[in-house]
């Protein structure tokens, strides 16, 4: 047993708990966004650790496994870079006067505690621990939406509240419905809610009562991942937040609302009487992806117009690993990946254009790539990715998915192809308009942190042309675990 | 007999909590409504009780007394004393008439009982009824939440939502105290969130009546 993996799992999780309350009192923006970055970089440090470390032996509420290894390091890697960002964002709204101190601490606080929530969900290995971690995540997330307290805020926030409540409500109930299938066969208590244990036994529990659970989880978590007809808190929640949140929710709490859907599937999968949770989820992600991509054209703001996308993209991984096999799999670990890393950035981009135009209405935004150069280059080679053109990552991994939807189902490729043509129609028709034509608005420079949104670009770039084989093999062992 | 008895005495809370969900259905004064909140959050009360009782779960007390003192007094205290500090206490604006949401109430009821009593056919009977009455609870909470327009209203119904869930993971025998824990705790915090957004709600525009919100729907002009 190796106590080092301890020293790192606590690290994950105990850094941020700590940080957080010690931001929650400590005065002063440079203090404490630095502050924030160092328990950023730790987290992921340590996050990072845990890959090389020999894995400890799961206990009755923490594990590590292959698959939620990899969800941890990306989601403390996108933390890291999005707390630079957030560094240099709230320089700005701080001399705007759009924030208070006080409220500063208070988003810092918050954003440690979020980080807290995402990390224990996914090293949770008891059902009811992981959805007590989910259900922090989201309260903060409302708390972080609401910050600015315009009418448009608190309206997103409530909306949020209310739909993100009721989807953790019935996540809860098909929660109870899954201890209850397990109860006869592992005994009452504990081990009755370990990931581990159910994994083990689930071929035996009661089919019907798991069918049950499992609608009540994918549509419970699924209003969390934002799934089409669960959707509607999404756009307004990424719009009215301060741009890192939107950032943070689009790259990383929307995958930690998969991870939890895609656990559950794997648990039905492993009993061989239980309903195959593939179709339904197939069915929820290729709706989102049309829905997502005819709303793309009625955007007027440019963060609710991402936030879309991300609905889109959300929809294209839920259904590649609706349809499972090795390479659909494969195709959406890669592209969760790519998503992930390709959001934040433009987030990241995005959040610094509305700074510095002081309007996130498309149609007042024009002609970036003369007045900022940087910012507007960033965001069009981030909308190059997201759109999904060659060479990029994003290319590659709907490539793959399109390509094992043709092996498989190829009736179904037909709307998953034409879904992701509108959406890429009219991502570059707002595209042309934002980067190029007249300039208008400000064009006074912008002090931006340009270092996290180039990383993540290039990060993109570098897996379109060239995946490292060491990540190749890992990502297929995982796609081959999910069955 | 014992066994005839417990069977019983836990329907009839259970049941008993399904009625006092439909009276919230039909309240139309917020005073009225948070008192029969209080009488619901009660009932869960002597439920859970009653369910460590026949357990033998001490732990569950503690279940039973969260759910009595926090939801049954402070919490619908609380929300009483905002209410009067915004002077909202006139009628409640329902979306859809009481009639038609009863009507719905009433098939809500009985698509949980068709969905969960098929469903849970192995189960032994005292859990599979309390998870059916449970269901319903549950949906019912949704539906309140569905038809009304006051934020106030609306909490009160993801409350007795929430009550719901306490039922279910009572009923679910052996069920470990995180869980129950968590979710009293999750209610906490969920309405200090919401007494939070009630007063900023308040702040700017002088009401807590959502529709005042729905002048604000983003990017739709």
């Amino acid at each position: 047993m190796n106590g080092l993996a301890y020293y790192a799992v606590a690290a994950v999780l105990g850094v941020p708990l700590v940080s957080a309350a010690v931001l929650a009192v400590l005065p002063g923006y440079r203090l404490t966004a630095r502050l924030n970055l160092l328990a950023a970089l730790i987290t992921m440090l340590a996050s990072a650790s845990l890959f090389f470390l020999p894995r400890p032996e799961p206990g009755q509420y923490l594990f590590i496994d292959d698959l939620n290894i990899v969800f941890i390091v990306l989601s403390t890697f996108v933390a890291f870079t999005t707390s630079v960002f957030s560094a240099s964002y709230i320089a700005h709204e701080l001399e705007t006067g759009k924030l208070t101190p006080t409220y500063l601490r208070f988003y810092h606080a918050m954003y440690q505690l979020l980080m807290f929530g995402m990390n224990l969900a996914l090293l949770a290995n008891n059902i009811g621990l992981m959805w007590v971690a989910i259900e922090l995540a989201t309260l903060t997330t409302v708390l972080m939406v609401g910050i600015y307290r315009t009418a448009e805020a608190l309206e997103a926030a409530w909306k949020y509240f209310i739909l993100g409540s009721v989807g953790i409500a019935l996540a809860l109930f098909g929660t109870i419905l899954v201890y209850m299938a397990a109860r006869p066969i592992v005994g009452e208590g504990t081990d009755a809610m370990v990931w581990t244990v159910l994994m083990g036994r689930v071929a035996t529990f009661d089919p019907a009562l798991l069918n049950l659970a499992f609608v009540f989880l994918l549509l419970g978590y699924g209003t969390k991942v934002g799934l089409a007809p669960l959707h509607a808190w999404l756009p307004d929640a990424h719009a009215e937040g301060p741009t890192p949140i939107s950032a943070v929710l689009s790259g990383l709490l929307l995958n930690v609302a998969l991870y939890a859907v895609l656990r559950f599937k794997l648990l039905l999968a492993a009993n061989p009487s239980a309903l195959a949770p593939g179709p339904l989820m197939m069915i929820m992600g290729l709706g989102s992806v049309i829905f997502a991509g005819f709303m793309l054209y009625r955007r007027r703001d440019i963060k609710r117009m991402f936030a879309y996308s991300s609905i889109e993209h959300m929809g294209v991984v839920a259904f590649a690993f609706g349809l499972g096999g090795p390479l659909a799999n494969f195709a959406g670990l890669l592209h969760m990946v790519m998503h992930s890393l390709t959001k934040s950035a433009i987030f990241f981009t995005v959040g610094h254009i509305t700074q510095v135009k002081g309007t996130q209405k498309i149609a007042d935004i024009r002609g970036l790539t003369v007045t900022h150069p940087l910012l507007g280059w960033g965001l069009v080679l981030g909308v190059v990715a997201i759109a999904g053109l060659p060479p990029l990552g994003i290319f590659m991994s709907e490539f793959l998915v399109v390509s094992s939807t043709f092996a498989r189902q190829p009736l179904l490729a037909i709307p998953l192809v034409a879904g992701l043509l509108i959406a890429f129609g009219a991502l570059f028709l707002r595209l042309n308009g934002l980067a190029f034509g007249e300039p208008t608005g400000s064009t006074q420079p912008v002090k931006a942190s340009y270092i996290p949104m180039y990383v993540h670009l290039a990060l993109v770039f570098t897996a379109g042309i060239y995946l490292p084989p060491m990540l190749v093999l890992w990502f297929q062992h995982i796609a081959g675990l999910l069955g | 007999m014992a066994g005839h008895l417990a069977f019983d005495v836990s329907h009839l809370f259970a049941g008993g909590l399904v009625l006092v969900s439909f009276m919230l259905l039909y309240q139309d004064r917020l005073y009225a409504l948070l008192n029969v909140f209080a009488l619901h959050a009660v009932v869960l009360a002597f439920s859970v009780a009653w369910q460590a009782f026949i357990q033998d779960a001490p732990h569950l007390y503690v279940t039973a007394g969260i759910a009595l003192v926090l939801k049954g007094i402070i919490i619908p205290g609380a929300l009483h004393r905002i209410v009067q500090r915004l002077e909202i206490h006139r009628q409640i604006e329902t979306v859809v008439g009481i009639g038609p949401t009863m009507l719905a109430g009433m098939a809500l009821v009985a698509l949980s009982t068709v969905v969960m009593l098929r469903v849970t056919a192995e189960a032994d009977p005292l859990a599979r009824e309390d998870l059916a009455f449970a269901l319903s609870v549950v949906l019912l909470g949704l539906l309140v939440m569905v038809t009304r327009r006051n934020a106030v209203s609306q909490v009160v119904g993801f409350m007795s939502l929430e009550n719901g869930l306490v039922l279910a993971a009572t009923a679910a025998k052996g069920m470990p105290l995180v869980v129950e824990i968590s979710v009293a705790f999750s209610i906490l915090i969920a309405f200090i969130v919401i007494g939070i957004f009630l007063f900023r709600i308040r702040e700017r525009f002088d009401t807590v009546d959502l529709q005042a919100l729905d002048r604000f729907r983003g990017d739709r002009q």
